[in-house]
Formats: C-alpha cells, sequence, structure tokens
C-alpha cells in the first residue's frame, strides 16, 4: 500500500493516542490532584424529598352510594424557602397573611416552626413535615380570599392557596356507620418505627394521615393510594439545584362493602328504637347493637351500635378535649363487635347442639318443674314458669332453663362431678367454641373482642391467676372494711377463703349458669349473629366480612372478596336440622311470639330465640334476639342485643321484626320484594360500577339517598 | 460460547479447515470481554438504585446482559462472513441502514428521547437507535468506493472521492434532522479518517477539515442549531457558573469523577452514583461510576482497555493485505476512539455534552450490537490477511 496511506494511519494512530492520554491526564487531575475539593462538594450534595399525597380512595355501600368520600377545600401554604428570602424572614409577609385570612398573626407563626425547634409548639400546631414542604396554615378558606392571595403574587411571595381533598361523609338516608367507616389521623410513631428504615417512595412520611379506624385502618393501604414525589437535588445551603425525579401522585383505589346503606339505616333507627322502648319500660338501656348478615356468605348488610358518635367531628382534627369525652362515654368502640356481654338464653340454641353431640335424645321427653335444687342452691325458671313433661323442642320454644339444667347436671356428673380433672370433656364449651365463642370470628375491622367461653379450664387459669390475692385477704380479713362493718367483712372473708382453697373448682352451679348463657361466658353480638347464621345455612361458620371488593379510581375492578369459610361446625346433620325445625317454632309459640303477632309467618316463616341475660346486681337484664329468615331457605340472620333493657321478646324483638320487614319488604301481612330496603330486593352480585372519571353508579331516585348523590360521588 | 458451536459438526470442521479461532487477534478479544464485563458491572451499579424503586434492582443488569449476547452472536458472524460476499452485499446494507434510519420519523414507530427522534419502539419496551447501525454501514460503504482499482492506482480518483463524501453526508443530514448532534460528530470524524487514509490527495482532506469547521461555526452564527444544542455544548466550557439543567448534569459528573479520588469508594458505595445525583449514569454518564466507585485506578484500567483494543485496531489496519481491509479497520478506529473521547471526555468536562454512550460499556443495546459488530469486522480482516499471507 502507498506511502501516503501508511504515513496517514500513523497520523491517525498518534492522535488516537494524544486522545486516550489527555482522559488519562485530565482524570489524574480531577479525582488525585483536585479529589479533595470534589468530595467536599459532592458531600454538600444531598437530596430532598417533596410528597403530594394522593387522593384517598372512595368506600361505597353495596349498591354504589359513596359512604365516605372527598370534598375539595381550599387550602393556604407558605412556603418557607420562599420566605426566608424576604427582608426579616418575611415577618410583613406572615402580617399580612394573617390580616387576609383573618387569623392572629401569632397563630400562623407558631404553626410556621418545625416540631422540635426552639419555642415550637407541640404537635399538631408546630409543623411536623418536611423543610422543603409547603406548610399548610389554613383550611376552608374562602375562594374570594384565595383568589385575591394568587392575584397579588408580589405581596405574597411563597404563599400559594391550592385546592385539597378532605374526608366527607355523604350519609345516604341518614346512615351513620361512624364504628365501621372509622376515622383518619397523623400517622403514629410506632407504624414509622414498624416501617422501619426505607428509601421507597411509597413510604409512610410524618406528615401523612392514616386510617386510625374502621374500614380507614383495615384498609389503609388500598384507600390511600401511592404519593406523588418530587426529588429536589440540594446543595449545602439549602438551595435547589435541580429536580432529580418527578413522579405523579396515584389515587387510592374504591373499596366496595356488602353494607347497604338503606338498610344500615333502618337497623340504626330500629336500635334508637329498641333502647327507647327500654327506656319507656324504666330500665336504663345504657347501650346496644345490631347486626344483619347474609347467611350463605357471612357478608355484614348492616351493623349498628348504640351509643354512637358523629364521624363529621374528625375532620379538621379532634381536639384533646374531644377527644377524651368520646373515650369516657365509650361511644368510639362499637358494642356489635367490641362490646362483650352474657348471651342468656342465645345460648340454648349452642347447649341443644351440645346434648346432641353428646348423644342426649333430641326428640325425647324432659321435664320442666319451676326450680331445681342442686345442693344447698336452687335454680328457677324464668318467673318461676312449670311447664311439666314437655319435648326439647318445646324447652326451646318457652325457653324452659329447667330442662337444660338436667342436662348440664347430666353433662357435669359424667364429666366426674366436681372432682373431674382439668380437661375433663366438657360437651357445652366444646360446642360454644365450635361455633366460634371465645375467638374473634376475624371479620375485617380492627380491635374485635373474642369474648369468653366459661368452662372447668377457664376457672383452673382463673384461679391461678387470683388465688395469691385472694388467700391473702382470706388471711388478713379485711381490717379496714372490719372497723365499720364487721358483718360484711366477715362475709368477704368466708367467700375469699373458699375462693382460695376451692376456686378452681367447676361446681354444679357453673355447669348449669353456663347451660343458659349465664355466668362467665361473654360474647360479641356480631359472633351471635354468626352462630345463628351457622344454624341456618346447615353448619357453615363464615368468617364475617364488611368489604366485598376493590375498584381502581378508574373504575376497573381491582379485586373480588370471596366468602370465607372459618369451619364446618362440629355437629351433626341431623342436630342442625332438629334445630332448624324447633327454631321457627319460637315466633310462631313461644317466647318470640309477641312481637310478630300479624306478621305473615305463613308466607315468609321467621326462625328466632330471645334472652334475657341476668347481669350481676340490681341491673335490668340484657335483651335479646336473635332470628333468621325466611326459615325454610334461610337468607339472613339478624341479632340486636340492648343492655339493661329487659327481655328480649319486649325489647329487641319489635325492632328485630322492623329489620326483616324492610329486609323483605312486608307490608302489613303481605311480603312484596318490590317493597324491599334492598333495591332489586337483594344485595347486588357483582360489584357496582365506577366510570372512568371515578364516579360511582348509584340507584336513582328515590333510592339514591341523598339528595344529589353526583356531587357527593365525585373525587375533584 | 465457543463450546456451544463447537459442538455442531459442521461448525467444527470449517473451524478446522481455516484455523478461525486459532488466527484470531486473542488480545482484541479478551480486551474487548472484559471492558464488556467490566461495563455490566457499571450498569448494574448504576441502575440498582433507580430499580430498586420499582422493584426488582437487577432488572436493568439482566435486559443489559442479553443485549450483550445479541452483541457476541453478532460479532462472530461479522467475523465469518466472507470477504468477498461481504463486499458485494455493502451497497444493499447500506440502503437497508438508510431506510432504517428514516423509520424513527414514521409515526407510531418513532420514538423521542433526550430530545432527539432517533429511536424506533420495538414491542416488549425496547427501542433500537438505527444510528448505530448507519456507522457500520458508513464505514463498508466508503471502504468500497475507495478501495476499487487500488492495486492499479496510488490514489482515489476525485469522483470516487466524492461519491464516498456523499455516501457519508446522507446520513449525516438524516442524523442531523433527528437531533443527534453526537453521531454526527463521530461521522465527520469516520468519514474524515478513511479518506484520509485511503491515500486521498492532500487537498481533499485539508479542504474537508476546513469545511467541517466552516460548517460548525456557520450553524451556530445562523442558529440552526437550536438553543438547548447550543447551550449543551457551551456548557462544559464553565459549568460552576450557572447551575442550570444543562451545567447541572456537567457538574455533577464532575463532582462525581472528582470524589473518586485514588482508589474510589468502593462498588456500589459511590454517593453521587447511588444518590442518582448525576443523570443518565447507566449510559451517557456511566464514566462517572467507574470515576467515583473504582477511583483513579478503576478509571486508568477501564481507559487502558479501551487503548488495548484501539491498538490491535492499528496494527490490523497497517498488516491489512489489501486497501478494503485497511479502510474498514481505519473507520472503526477513528469510531471508537472518537466516540470514546467524546464520552469520557464529557464527564470529565472537556468535551461539549451529546448524549452518546461509551463503546462496549454503557447501557444500550443497539451500540453494544453495533460496537460487537465493529470488534468482528477488525477480526475478519486480521483473518484474511494471515490467511493471505500464509
Amino acid at each position: 500500500m502507498s506511502q501516503r496511506s501508511n504515513l496517514r494511519l500513523l497520523v491517525l494512530a498518534v492522535l488516537v493516542v494524544s486522545l486516550l492520554a489527555t482522559l488519562v491526564a485530565r482524570s489524574f487531575y480531577l479525582q488525585v490532584l483536585e479529589g479533595a475539593e470534589y468530595r467536599a462538594a459532592a458531600a454538600d450534595n444531598t437530596v430532598r424529598e417533596v410528597a403530594e399525597p394522593a387522593v384517598r380512595g372512595l368506600v361505597l355501600d353495596q349498591a354504589g352510594r359513596p359512604l365516605i368520600s372527598n370534598r375539595t377545600t381550599v387550602v393556604v401554604t407558605v412556603d418557607r424557602q420562599a420566605l426566608a428570602q424576604e427582608p426579616n424572614g418575611g415577618a410583613a409577609v406572615i402580617t399580612r397573611l394573617a390580616r387576609i385570612l383573618d387569623m392572629p398573626r401569632d397563630k400562623i407563626a407558631d404553626r410556621l416552626l418545625t416540631c422540635g425547634a426552639e419555642g415550637a409548639k407541640p404537635p399538631p400546631i408546630c409543623w411536623n413535615g418536611s423543610t422543603y414542604q409547603p406548610v399548610p396554615v389554613a383550611t376552608d378558606v374562602d375562594t374570594q380570599t384565595a383568589l385575591s392571595i394568587m392575584e397579588r403574587r408580589r405581596e405574597f411571595p411563597g404563599i400559594t392557596a391550592k385546592l385539597q381533598a378532605v374526608r366527607q361523609y355523604p350519609s345516604p338516608f341518614n346512615v351513620n356507620a361512624a364504628h365501621m367507616l372509622g376515622y383518619l389521623g397523623p400517622v403514629t410513631e410506632e407504624q414509622l418505627d414498624e416501617q422501619g428504615q426505607t428509601e421507597a417512595y411509597d413510604r409512610l412520611r410524618r406528615t401523612d394521615v392514616v386510617g386510625r379506624s374502621g374500614l380507614e385502618r383495615q384498609y389503609d393501604g388500598i384507600l390511600r393510594g401511592k404519593p406523588g414525589v418530587t426529588t429536589l437535588a440540594v446543595d449545602t445551603a439549602g438551595n435547589v439545584t435541580g429536580t432529580l425525579e418527578q413522579r405523579e401522585p396515584k389515587p387510592g383505589d374504591y373499596l366496595v362493602t356488602s353494607i347497604d346503606a338503606r338498610l344500615q339505616s333502618v337497623v340504626e333507627q330500629q336500635l334508637v328504637a329498641a333502647v327507647r322502648r327500654a327506656q319507656s319500660q324504666d330500665f336504663a338501656g345504657t347501650s346496644g347493637a345490631a347486626v344483619v348478615v347474609e347467611v350463605d356468605t357471612g357478608r355484614v348488610l348492616a351493623m349498628a351500635s348504640y351509643p354512637t358518635y358523629d364521624p363529621d367531628i374528625w375532620i379538621g382534627g379532634v381536639t384533646k378535649r374531644q377527644y377524651e369525652q368520646l373515650m369516657d362515654d365509650s361511644s368510639l368502640s362499637s358494642n356489635a363487635y367490641q362490646g362483650q356481654f352474657a348471651p342468656g338464653s342465645t345460648f340454648k340454641a349452642i347447649s341443644t347442639a351440645a346434648a346432641g353431640n353428646d348423644n342426649f335424645d333430641l326428640y325425647g321427653i324432659y321435664p320442666c318443674p319451676s326450680r331445681v335444687k342442686i345442693g344447698a342452691q336452687t335454680f328457677r325458671n324464668f318467673e318461676s314458669n312449670a311447664y311439666g313433661p314437655i319435648s326439647l323442642t318445646r324447652a326451646l320454644e318457652v325457653s324452659c332453663n329447667t330442662v337444660f339444667y338436667e342436662i348440664a347436671r347430666r353433662m357435669w356428673q359424667e364429666a366426674g362431678g366436681p372432682d373431674a380433672a382439668v380437661d375433663a370433656p366438657d360437651p357445652i364449651a366444646e360446642a360454644a367454641r365450635t361455633f366460634g365463642l371465645g375467638s374473634p370470628t376475624g371479620i375485617d375491622l380492627p380491635g374485635e373482642a373474642s369474648g369468653r367461653v366459661a368452662s372447668r379450664q377457664f376457672k383452673y387459669e382463673n384461679w391461678e391467676a387470683k388465688k395469691d390475692a385472694w388467700c391473702r385477704n382470706a388471711e388478713e380479713g379485711y381490717p379496714e372494711t372490719r372497723k365499720t362493718n364487721p358483718k360484711l367483712a366477715d362475709y368477704y372473708t368466708a367467700l375469699d377463703r373458699e375462693n382460695c382453697t376451692d376456686g378452681f373448682q367447676w361446681r354444679a352451679g357453673d355447669a348449669l349458669n353456663a347451660v343458659i348463657g349465664q355466668g362467665d361466658t361473654t360474647v360479641t353480638p356480631l359472633q351471635m349473629a354468626m352462630v345463628y347464621a351457622a344454624i341456618a345455612n346447615g353448619g357453615t361458620l363464615y368468617q364475617p366480612q364488611v368489604a366485598k371488593g376493590i375498584i381502581s379510581a378508574t373504575g376497573e375492578v381491582v379485586e373480588e372478596f370471596e366468602p370465607i369459610v372459618t369451619r364446618r361446625v362440629d355437629a351433626s346433620k341431623r342436630t342442625l336440622r332438629f334445630l332448624r325445625n324447633s327454631l321457627p317454632g319460637v315466633t310462631t309459640d313461644g317466647s318470640g311470639e309477641t312481637p310478630f303477632a300479624g306478621f305473615p309467618l305463613d308466607v315468609l316463616p321467621v326462625a328466632s330465640k330471645t334472652g334475657s341475660a341476668q347481669v350481676t346486681g340490681d341491673k335490668a337484664a340484657t335483651s335479646w334476639f336473635a332470628a333468621y329468615a325466611p326459615a325454610n331457605a334461610p337468607k339472613y340472620a339478624v341479632v340486636m342485643m340492648v343492655t339493661e333493657g329487659g327481655t328480649g321478646s319486649k325489647t329487641s324483638g319489635p325492632s328485630v321484626r322492623a329489620i326483616l320487614e324492610a329486609l323483605f319488604g312486608v307490608r302489613g301481612s303481605s311480603v312484596n320484594p318490590g317493597a324491599s330496603v334492598l333495591v332489586g330486593g337483594a344485595p347486588l352480585e357483582r360489584l357496582p360500577a365506577v366510570r372512568r372519571d371515578g364516579t360511582p353508579v348509584v340507584p336513582r331516585g328515590s333510592d339514591a339517598g341523598v339528595p344529589d348523590i353526583r356531587a357527593a360521588g365525585s373525587r375533584s | 460460547m465457543s463450546q456451544t458451536v463447537a459442538r455442531d459438526p459442521a461448525v467444527r470442521s470449517l473451524m478446522r479447515q481455516s484455523g478461525y479461532w486459532r488466527d484470531l487477534d486473542w488480545i482484541l478479544l479478551i480486551a474487548a470481554l472484559a471492558t464488556t464485563i467490566f461495563g455490566s458491572v457499571l450498569v448494574w451499579s448504576a441502575s440498582r438504585a433507580d430499580m430498586a424503586a420499582d422493584g426488582d434492582p437487577q432488572s436493568y443488569l439482566k435486559r443489559h446482559l442479553v443485549t450483550v449476547g445479541i452483541g457476541l452472536a453478532l460479532g462472530w458472524f461479522a467475523s465469518r462472513v466472507d470477504y468477498r460476499s461481504l463486499r458485494a452485499y455493502t451497497p444493499f446494507i447500506y440502503v437497508a441502514s438508510i431506510i432504517l434510519l428514516l423509520m424513527p420519523f414514521i409515526p407510531g414507530i418513532g420514538t423521542t428521547i433526550a430530545g432527539a427522534r432517533a429511536w424506533i419502539d420495538l414491542p416488549g419496551g425496547m427501542t433500537i437507535q438505527p444510528s448505530e447501525f448507519a456507522k457500520v454501514a458508513v464505514i463498508l460503504m466508503m471502504a468500497v468506493l475507495l478501495s476499487e482499482k487500488r492495486d492499479i492506482v496510488d490514489e482515489p480518483s476525485d469522483r470516487d472521492v466524492l461519491l464516498a463524501v456523499a455516501v457519508a453526508v446522507l446520513p449525516v443530514l438524516i442524523i442531523l434532522v433527528q437531533n443527534d448532534t453526537g453521531t454526527v460528530l463521530i461521522l465527520g470524524t469516520v468519514a474524515l479518517s478513511i479518506i484520509a487514509v485511503s491515500g486521498a490527495r492532500t487537498r481533499w482532506v485539508v479542504g474537508l477539515i476546513g469545511g467541517a469547521v466552516v460548517g460548525i461555526l456557520v450553524a451556530v452564527q445562523l442558529g440552526l442549531l437550536k438553543e438547548y444544542q447550543v447551550q449543551r455544548l457551551t456548557s462544559f466550557i464553565n459549568p460552576s457558573e450557572d447551575v442550570t439543567d444543562a451545567a447541572y448534569n456537567a457538574n455533577q459528573a464532575r463532582i462525581a469523577i472528582g470524589g473518586g479520588g485514588w482508589s474510589g469508594h468502593g462498588l456500589f458505595e459511590g454517593p453521587q452514583t447511588q444518590g442518582r445525583f448525576v443523570p443518565v449514569n447507566e449510559s451517557d454518564f456511566i464514566y462517572t461510576v467507574v470515576g467515583e466507585e473504582l477511583g483513579f485506578v478503576g478509571s486508568a484500567v477501564l481507559l487502558l482497555l479501551i487503548g488495548i483494543i484501539l491498538w490491535r485496531a492499528v496494527v490490523i489496519a497497517f498488516r491489512a493485505d489489501d486497501m478494503y481491509g485497511r479502510l474498514v479497520a481505519t473507520g472503526v478506529i477513528a469510531w471508537l476512539a472518537f466516540q470514546a473521547f467524546e464520552n469520557v471526555g464529557m464527564s470529565l468536562g472537556i468535551m461539549p455534552i451529546t448524549g452518546i454512550p461509551l463503546p462496549l460499556v454503557s447501557a444500550g443495546g443497539t451500540s453494544m450490537m453495533a460496537t460487537w459488530i465493529a470488534v468482528g469486522l477488525l477480526q475478519n480482516v486480521r483473518l484474511h490477511a494471515v490467511r493471505a499471507g500464509a
């Protein structure tokens, strides 16, 4: 090849070498000679994240009506970075802002101090967010004020008025449902600790608001969505030097519940009516609960608790004083799944199953005297009625205690009487457990109570825990009480001496109390509803659920929740059939007859059981009424309970009847499914539709439940 | 790879005949492989933090390794294809690459990344950048034109040179419209080098250099370049003054590299890299990763590996047994050398910021494939010379 080509190739090679040499030299200069300087510059570099929370998802009822939605409010925020650039730290701007917002200047100044800084007030007054996040100083600012702030940009540097979503409760049909819906609150220290160190952009931040109770808490992760995050590069002086990353917020998904707003409203009204009925009989009627479940799925259609509170008080934050007040009157917890009460005679259905399991003749004849004597103690029937020899069905109908006393006594004797081992067979307690008593039902709501099953084991453990105190008291003989009332001191001392030595013993009296749902056994009304649902559906104990499915904010179905079976109850088909055949008689010919007078039981048979549980002291009995219908093809189970309410039949019965009338569309003596409070006479099979813009499709006209449901459902 | 290939009996007999593996430039192959592996580790380090936010921190690395595999296969093919048929097919390759270059303009197929409309969408979220293949096509086409009848005459005719210039100018114009300034500069350097080494008269070489300089000046003066292009091109001169978006990248890159010192912060430990301060540090600014995490020592090793590749390429060009082979090798040298210099230089703040990858190192599938084709072509030229000499 030509000389010229060789020469030029050589020139190219030299050029290549010099280019590479340049790079090596420049690298050496930057890294080795000037390295220290750049290391310092790197240390000055930090990132700051500015997070914008996503719009929370709506909570809908089974027909698509919003139970919780969002409304927009105008929020005025202050960017402290921009304010710091102003003369005197922006003092004049704050004064101007206070004047236009018509609020004390100090209130704004306090709000702008970072929590923990010198002179900062405690949260929530101080700002516990990031330095780079604009601080909200006023909410619900009227549009006129917001506009004038935005128009006078130069007078208000760093001040922004923007729209922000806050929770609102559209209350279709004036539903309350406060306990189920729950409320929001600032993220807790524990939640932040639990989360640990994470860089994930959708982690919880100190400024976040999260669900603190009810569905808002249970499904917080679904409802919260994902925040929008802007990552800024910042130098040591705090100047923003660039935007590293920007993510748009992703709105939270919608939670569809199995609650029907219209039915819930009826149930809430009927619960209050039952309480009033108790009070009109001069009973205290202090609290109550009502539950409606679908027997074949375990879905909760309605659940109410008395007393309740107005969920709107949480909007905009509750004061410490308001909170303490709420805690005091205990209206914050739901009696339906957090309250524990003696079940009384509603427990007899379980006792009957226990008898069947223990090979008692379900179709035999049992004596029903007015009282039985065990040892020195006498156990009576309600109002000391005697019915002579009767069938077990009749015993359930008239709620004869003495029939069940005899069954319990025989079981107790068989197990070994007072000397039985702690783990001796106890058919009553076993039946209670198989029907789900003594453990939480697993409902998708936080803070559920488990109730308690009275048993040998329970009594023994209780004695283990308390015997030291009992024995010590027996020894000391109540010296303080003795000074004023020696007789009472003697009585206490004798009681504690007995408890100290024999307190672990499961005596005949304990067994007799347990069989009629008295004594140490306690249940939640929700547990009782699931028991009667299991009897109604042929023995399947479901895990109750409030949530039915998840829909995205753009209307796609994300998930549909299937019914969850807890277990098949341990009772024979024959026993369950016996119960299903017997319980309708309670409504036609037994203790549930009075409230159902005139009800079309021939078209719509109702199975029921009453309960009037005695409580200690001279308080009135706890009124219970459990029912399911139609008795021949069960769909719904309804349980209502009022403490210090009197009898089940008089106080709760009429309300349960009214609920069933609303459910099935009973008008006088006719049944018209079209008149049911459920649109179409039954809960929707599928999830309700949500439009692409996020507005749920709701029933029209009077079925909507609020005057302008579209506005209530809109997210913007 | 060699094992699986060697299992095919047809391939094995072919290998015995030609002594393919014996005659390969092993130093070149090993240096290129080592650079690729080095690069993959850097891509992994650079992308971990970005990917971790979305789930799998290794997802980007996995995709990178797939393109490495495809690149090796293409390189093997390029080293084995017959010299004469390669020359015969070159016009078709060239026309095909021009068509490919025009495809990003078709709506629905093209994608704009970082202001350059130079990518073609593929199903599955992959994109290809046809200008990478255009580099190969231009080298092959110019080599064919300028090596015709060279056993008879010493220098190419004016007509051949003009044709060769036209061959380079056509894709340059298309790529200019696509706003891919970096690739235009590389193609210009490649064309100039091939024309020079072909033995063309000196006035051609001087004239073309002068023309290029005047062209750039006129483009800037008349505002043919968009404002951001000028800003990008000039921000390297004094980045610390003005911390706007364009200069931000240059400044952060220098802080990262400078902070690396002698031996660096250690792999996966660079605060600038893992803190995601340097944008696109898995491709355009990959040199900041080695600079910060492995320090001057690691940077020098990487530059040394690239130097070895270029040294072998120069040796192959010198020993080529015909003008065609020499010009192909020359084109590859100019391409790889200038692209490496431009890429590393912009991280070091001595070259303007243009969006081009570091060959064999950066993430970016098309570049990886095209560079391995280039390495394969170098091997092909060498094998041809060894066989002719034997």
